[in-house]
């Protein structure tokens, strides 16, 4: 038996080889959740980046080039805070792509989103859903993974001003603008979209914080040193450490 | 054959009364009115009202002061129009194929068919029979042209028949030249020439020496106009078959329809939900066999107590299959209220579309391989509403908020001409501009710190101002022109906000400031 191409012993002792940092270009998990105000566009954003950077991954492996359409939820209470998708300001080829649903109540939304993820000629689905509702609760979102995962079309529910509460998806974002790089040609002005984004639960990443910069060949991420807490890096941490919830 | 209806809404109206000719209601003086931009006007005045000096196309205030006593009710022009599709229809039964005349004859092409009838005199006669069995006063022609026919019809003695071997020109030589379906102001132009009858027109044209210089003389004074109904000499040349005359057949549309009767009303839901199941399997077998997908279902609940429920269903793409179909209804028939029981259940396609056979699913059902983007949409669609599920779509305009149109999900997008790329817009747009306060150096220099929604930001970078002056063609006069920036503060917020107006512009006072749209 040839052992030469097994991953040695050591490899796998080490969180590391497990749990490898999350860096651009990782596969994108079926259900997401960014945490952002909904005084900002950053939520909406970051989950077009994270799409779009997952797509442009999954086109480079195909020929096809991807022409699904993508389903944007929103419930009434984020239409009136952060306003509806802007078709001149999308990315250039999600533009002719998006199907927009205007929910009423978070419940109309999440059967929205629900009806979206089972529906397999659709990229993905982006949520924007604004507080804490009642309807969205540890079922509710788990309902969405198991969907999700069934039928494999990703969920990136963005929640304006909430709490991070009881969810079961697979990766939790908490962003917030940053300044953006300064464009070539005319420095007083804003350039290229930049977030400050903490990932503060992943199944399959330890968490960290980054700057996410959305450049044209992709997105760019540079690590944020957290200053107060040591970072342990590739530590194993205790089972007690990371909660279900969150932190 | 032409049939025509002289008394086409009198008749429908002593229908819908239940009268007959002169009796009853019918027996006062009555007028159908039309509303007009300079008053009532009188459609259709009964025996009694013209005895009494009302007439067709007059002012009802002329005729309120001849016979003051005179009734009116609302005339209903498209009713009649509905009326006479039906009529044709039904016309069928004298010829193979029916054309209306509107607004109140039907045109039928009895071509070799009158030995079926016993001849075209008897033919005439069972028209006359038949009409006026059903209350229709009717007179009809036979000829070899449309024109021809019609012109009898309307013109010469009821049952008027001319005959392919007659002398055509002859013949038709002393109707009035209102035989030739002319609009009134060219029938002006032929009375101020003292041409009044068919004849008149027909020695014109051949001129004095019959060379047909009378002709010409029509031909120019006729020269600008070019539709059927202004040419006096087209007219004369279709009514003698000397050019074609295309008719426009009336074609039956047959709904696919399937209906259940119950020999036991049903009260409950689960009975109901039974039932519409078989009645979408028999919907899907009838659109299969004419290859055609249903775009709109309508269920009709006939209850016990003789109420009809309908409920109505719009799908996004042409369907016919059954557990789309009982998907949908099902969410539609929660708030049905039984009653005492429904007895019938009716489903029919109203409109429907070609959609060709295709092969049965031979794997496991939907839920174990998703749905198809159709059938989604037709899900959110009906639960949330046709409003709530759109697509964004270009419009030809500079204002931001009108540049986006919204159309349903799976319509194709119009064409559009390019948007120029060097403007950067906002990835999500306010529903309504929200008013700011602005802090600025100069009125028309940078804005430098705005408060929005109880926030203060101090503007760090900013762009501008990109111009986008009014749409003089769709807006007032008033509407002041906007200056946009892009702007973004210390901690990386970036937004979109506006100044309405220059403080110079003279359309009103100080501009106010608007954030409108929010970067990513």
């Amino acid at each position: 038996m040839d052992t030469s191409t097994l991953p040695k012993a050591s490899q796998l002792a080490l969180h590391a080889a497990r749990n490898p940092r999350w860096q651009p270009g990782a596969p994108l998990p079926l259900h997401s959740e960014i945490f952002a105000p909904a005084a900002q566009g950053c939520g909406a954003g970051a989950a077009l980046a994270f799409l779009q950077d997952a797509l442009r991954a999954a086109n480079d492996e195909s020929t096809m080039p991807e022409e699904r359409s993508l389903l944007w939820v929103q419930d009434a209470r984020a239409i009136k805070l952060g306003g509806r998708p802007y078709r001149a300001g999308l990315p250039e080829g999600l533009r002719h792509r998006l199907i927009h649903v205007a929910a009423k109540t978070p419940e109309d939304a999440l059967f929205a989103m629900e009806e979206g993820l089972r529906c397999r000629d659709l990229a993905a689905v982006v949520g924007e859903v604004a507080g804490n509702p009642r309807a969205l609760d540890f079922t509710a979102s788990r309902r969405l993974t198991l969907t999700a995962e069934k039928h494999g079309v990703p969920l990136l529910l963005v929640r304006l001003d909430a709490e991070a509460d009881l969810s079961s998806a697979r990766m939790r974002w908490r962003l917030a603008s940053a300044p953006s790089s300064s464009p070539r040609w005319n420095i007083a002005a804003p350039g290229r979209p930049a977030w400050r984004a903490e990932l503060f639960r992943a199944r399959s990443h330890p968490p960290g914080e980054w700057i996410l910069r959305d450049e044209p060949q992709g997105l760019a991420a540079e690590r944020v040193q957290a200053t107060t807490a040591p970072d342990h890096g590739d530590l194993v941490r205790g089972p007690g450490a990371r909660s279900l919830a969150a932190r | 054959m032409a049939i025509w209806c002289a008394d086409l809404a009198l008749d429908r109206w002593r229908h819908a009364e239940n009268c007959r000719r002169g009796e009853g209601p019918d027996a006062a003086p009555l007028a159908l009115i039309a509303e007009t931009a300079h008053g009532p006007r009188i459609d259709a005045a009964n025996h009694a009202a013209r005895e009494a000096g009302a007439a067709n196309g007059m002012m009802l205030a002329d005729a309120r002061t001849l016979c003051p006593s005179l009734e009116v009710r609302p005339s209903d022009p498209a009713g009649d129009l509905a009326f006479l599709e039906r009529l044709a229809l039904w016309a069928q039964r004298w010829g193979p194929w029916s054309a209306i005349d509107p607004p109140d004859g039907v045109l039928v092409d009895v071509t070799a068919v009158a030995h079926l009838f016993g001849g075209e005199r008897r033919l005439l006669a069972d028209v006359e029979a038949r009409c006026s069995a059903r209350g229709l006063k009717v007179r009809s022609a036979i000829a070899p042209t449309a024109g021809a026919a019609w012109a009898l019809a309307h013109y010469a003695a009821s049952g008027a028949i001319l005959a392919p071997d007659d002398d055509m020109p002859a013949r038709l030589a002393d109707l009035p030249v209102a035989a030739l379906r002319l609009d009134t102001d060219v029938l002006l132009v032929l009375r101020r020439l003292g041409l009044k009858r068919l004849g008149d027109l027909a020695g014109i044209e051949e001129g004095r020496d019959r060379k047909g210089s009378g002709r010409d003389a029509l031909q120019r004074r006729f020269r600008n106009r070019k539709s059927s109904s202004a040419n006096p000499l087209i007219r004369m040349d279709q009514l003698l078959g000397r050019v074609p005359e295309p008719l426009l057949p009336v074609v039956p549309v047959i709904a696919p329809m399937v209906q259940r009767r119950l020999l036991e009303p049903i009260r409950h839901r689960q009975l109901l939900d039974t039932v519409v199941a078989d009645l979408a399997a028999d919907m899907a077998r009838t659109l299969e066999a004419k290859g055609e997908g249903a775009r709109r279902l309508q269920l009709g609940l006939w209850r016990v107590d003789g109420e009809v429920l309908v409920r109505e269903l719009e799908l996004a793409a042409a369907t016919r299959d059954p557990a789309h179909m009982i998907r949908l209804f099902a969410e539609r028939l929660d708030d049905v209220d039984a009653g005492f029981g429904i007895e019938m259940l009716r489903l029919r396609a109203a409109w429907t579309q070609p959609l060709g056979l295709d092969q049965a699913d031979l794997e496991a059902a939907a839920e174990q391989h998703g749905t198809s983007l159709a059938a989604c949409m037709d899900r959110l669609t009906t639960r949330l509403g046709q409003q709530a599920v759109q697509r964004p779509v270009p419009r030809a305009s500079h204002i931001p908020e009108r540049a986006q149109h919204w159309q349903p999900p799976l319509e194709p997008e119009p064409a559009e001409q390019h948007q120029l790329a060097f403007h950067t817009r906002p990835l999500k747009l306010l529903d309504r501009p929200e008013r700011i306060s602005v802090l600025y150096a100069a009125p028309e220099g940078y804005p430098r710190r705005f408060s929005w929604r109880g926030q203060v930001c101090e503007v760090a970078r900013v762009e501008g101002p990109e111009r986008i002056a009014p749409e003089w063609w769709r807006e007032r006069g008033t509407a002041r022109l906007r200056d946009y920036y892009r702007v973004e503060d210390e901690t990386g917020r970036r937004y979109w906000i506006y100044r309405n107006g220059l403080p110079t512009d003279g359309r009103g006072g100080m501009p106010d400031w608007y954030l409108q749209g929010l970067f990513g």
